[in-house]
């Protein structure tokens, strides 16, 4: 068994975990023992907090379930300031955290009973049609947006400094996962003037919790693990004197010419010759009764808090989805020693590779394909779940239902591309479900229907890294040389990533992607 | 691909095993990876040239004759597919596994013997290990079993004591 101590991984096959110092931070007035370098919803969650804030109309628990900075049930008041994404702030010595929705607080939340209540009362919707005094409807509806929770305005006048800077630079590359890092690389060997954007304290995306080797060839790291491909990249990266790297700094908007950002306190007015967007996925979730429940989580969650800040999500999970997401989550839960207690799929076969399913069978983990979840049970938390099968015609069949013994459920449904940046800087879009969702249109060399904006990485179209490593250095090069940089060799170096991406994909799970691509690719083609 | 609505492949699913005096010679590298996925490390891995491949989406195929059971493929194997099998002349059967879980497992170790679906089928000895620092934290572990049992066993237990 993986030893554990307070919640957390002491020990761990793969990884180690390098704590920083001990510190307490206060949860509801009540102390609690993190170490830095950890983010508070990591903290609390060790701790043994379950229930980070309520829902505004029914108030019922919620846990969190991306701990990426993406789903919002984990927002808190932090130090004062309301709606903080508890996922996203580190903790600091004496950091004081209030849940901001339920009385007294969201853990012990009287209000709860409106779960119970609510509809019977005032249906939805019923505030704006049911009083006919214009005087007493609004007070009405004044007093229920308060009572929804979702935090008050600080008190204090804002005191820091509020910053800001214009920056002129060749190429802006927003997001620095393994697209994004491939994409400045390859802009800024040859010689762009490149910033690097990324919201997150870290560079590496979600690379920095991928602790098995990846697949590919040797040329694309295979056999490497993915942490270990993000420490290459960042190195490959910092040596490059003519990339700007900005961490904790998110984009909010692209404006003709000019890109808005915010890093810290400080405004940033970037005017960049080219956009590379990288900005990634994020996690869908599943209907079933009760999916709201704490305990039930994103996969790629799950994976944050047990690979990044080794905290044990649990004892015995159940995974739904048997993509090679769910099938590598099920994996890496075995080697942090918490049990699996079934695949579920309901698709009539494994959507992931068959190698990585072989892994977590021969370890006696139990994948039932044709079947589906039905619901959570529990009262506050995930106490265990019911499955069933299912029929042709995706119904769940009577009397197959079985229930399985788990105190978490992860959801590993596929991913939705993180597509607002683009949508909202004017890129014509397509609803392309092989690739995930909303998508930009392309030209084979990345580049979207703006001229200048680049896509590549999941934001592109759900994949994998080492394809969205190919991608950002398709997307790299060819904007230095749409800037006139890089000369032959940049023109051949072109041609040969496209070769190189091309023979990747083509095996039968390319071959779904290539078909979503076709119906995305934009006409215009660039001549290089 | 019946393999892919159970997460284990049956015989009939999996290559041809290299001949009984084959495996009395010397190791030799079974793999179990009938999919084709993009991913090659095992044969630019191989110095004997004995897996073939010629697009990096086939799956591969080892030439049982060329093979030399030098155990390049097994270290560098992302898909957890490889096993090195072997006859002894003593009469017992050897597997080496690639092993990523804790407790770490150590020569003379009892193991409990899994089969593809996760059933204990045995109870074998661990003789020889590769240290997980040596090899990017996976290990490789060889278990001594009965002969039969090198056709079935693909992951092992430590017994609790």
């Amino acid at each position: 068994m993986v030893k554990v101590v307070d919640g957390r991984l002491v020990e761990h096959p793969i990884l180690k975990f390098n704590r920083g110092k001990e510190v307490t931070i206060y949860f509801n007035g009540k102390p609690i023992k993190a170490y830095e370098g950890e983010t508070v919803a990591a903290a609390l969650y060790a701790s043994g907090v379950r229930i980070f804030s309520r829902s505004f109309r029914w108030h019922r628990p919620r846990g969190f379930f991306c701990a990426i900075g993406k789903c919002s049930a984990c927002m808190m008041e932090v130090d004062g300031i309301p709606n903080v994404r508890t996922c996203k702030v580190y903790v600091r010595d004496g950091m004081q955290i209030k849940t901001q929705s339920g009385f007294p607080n969201a853990e012990k939340d009287f209000f709860g009973v409106m779960d119970k209540l609510i509809d019977r009362i005032f249906p939805h919707g019923s505030q704006y049609t049911k009083f006919n005094n214009k005087i007493f409807r609004e007070m009405l509806i004044s007093r229920l947006r308060s009572f929804a929770g979702f935090g008050n305005a600080p008190k204090v006048e804002f005191s820091g400094n509020a910053d800001y800077e214009e920056i002129e630079c060749d190429v802006l590359v927003i997001g620095g996962g393994p697209a994004g890092m491939s994409a400045a690389i390859n802009a800024g060997k040859y010689g762009a003037k490149v910033l690097l954007i990324d919201e997150n304290p870290n560079l590496g995306g979600q690379l920095v919790k991928q602790t098995h080797r990846f697949f590919g060839s040797a040329k694309h790291r295979a056999g490497t693990r993915g942490i270990k491909i993000a420490k290459i990249l960042e190195e490959e990266l910092r040596k490059i004197p003519n990339v700007d790297i900005r961490l904790e700094t998110k984009a909010f908007g692209i404006y003709g010419k000019i890109v808005g950002a915010v890093e810290k306190s400080k405004l940033l007015r970037i005017i960049p010759k080219k956009i590379v967007v990288v900005t990634g996925a994020y996690e869908r979730t599943l209907i079933f009764e009760n999916n709201d429940l704490p305990g039930v989580y994103g996969a790629g969650g799950v994976q944050t808090l047990m690979n990044v800040y080794g905290i044990k999500p649990g004892n015995r999970g159940l995974i739904v989805g048997s993509g090679n997401v769910g099938l590598i989550l099920s994996y890496q839960l075995l080697q942090a020693g918490v049990e699996v207690a079934a695949i579920v799929e309901a698709m009539p076969r494994i959507g992931g590779y068959f190698v990585h399913a072989a892994k977590v069978r021969r370890l006696g983990v139990p994948i039932y394909v044709r079947h589906t979840i039905i619901r959570a049970i529990g009262k506050d938390h995930v106490r265990g779940a019911v499955i069933a099968q299912l029929d042709d015609k995706w119904r769940p069949i009577p009397g197959s239902e079985k229930k399985i013994d788990c105190d978490f459920i992860c959801v590993a449904v596929g991913l939705s591309p993180t597509h607002e940046l683009l949508y909202q800087a004017g890129c014509k879009m397509k609803f392309v479900p092989e690739l995930g969702g909303l998508v930009p249109l392309r030209t084979k060399f990345n580049e979207t229907s703006v001229e200048g904006i680049y896509v590549a990485g999941d934001v592109a179209g759900i994949e994998e890294a080492t394809s969205a490593i190919m991608n950002g250095r398709i997307a790299g090069i060819h904007a230095v040389i749409a800037l006139g940089l890089g000369g032959e060799m940049a023109k051949k170096e072109l041609k040969e990533s496209l070769r190189d991406l091309e023979e990747f994909r083509a095996g039968p799970f390319g071959e779904r992607i290539i078909c979503g691509i076709e119906k995305c690719i934009l006409a215009k083609e660039v001549e290089i | 691909m019946k393999y892919l609505e159970r997460g284990y492949a049956e015989l009939d699913e999996l290559p041809p095993f290299p001949s009984e005096e084959r495996l009395k010679k010397k190791p030799v590298a079974y793999i179990e990876c009938p999919q084709p996925i993009p991913c090659s490390p095992c044969y630019e891995a191989c110095p004997a040239n004995a897996i073939k491949m010629e697009n990096i989406n086939d799956p591969p195929v080892v030439n049982y004759e060329k093979c030399t059971g030098c155990m390049n493929c097994i270290r560098v194997c992302p898909g957890l597919a490889i096993f090195m099998l072997r006859l002894r002349e003593d009469g017992k059967g050897e597997v080496t596994l690639q092993y990523e879980l804790l407790p770490w497992l150590k020569k003379g170790d009892k193991v409990e013997l899994l089969n593809r679906k996760g059933e204990v089928v045995g109870i074998g000895i661990v003789n020889w290990v590769l240290p997980p620092e040596r090899n990017d934290q996976t290990s490789l572990v060889r278990v001594e079993m009965d002969t039969k049992l090198i056709y079935e066993v693909r992951a092992v237990r430590k017994v609790k004591e």
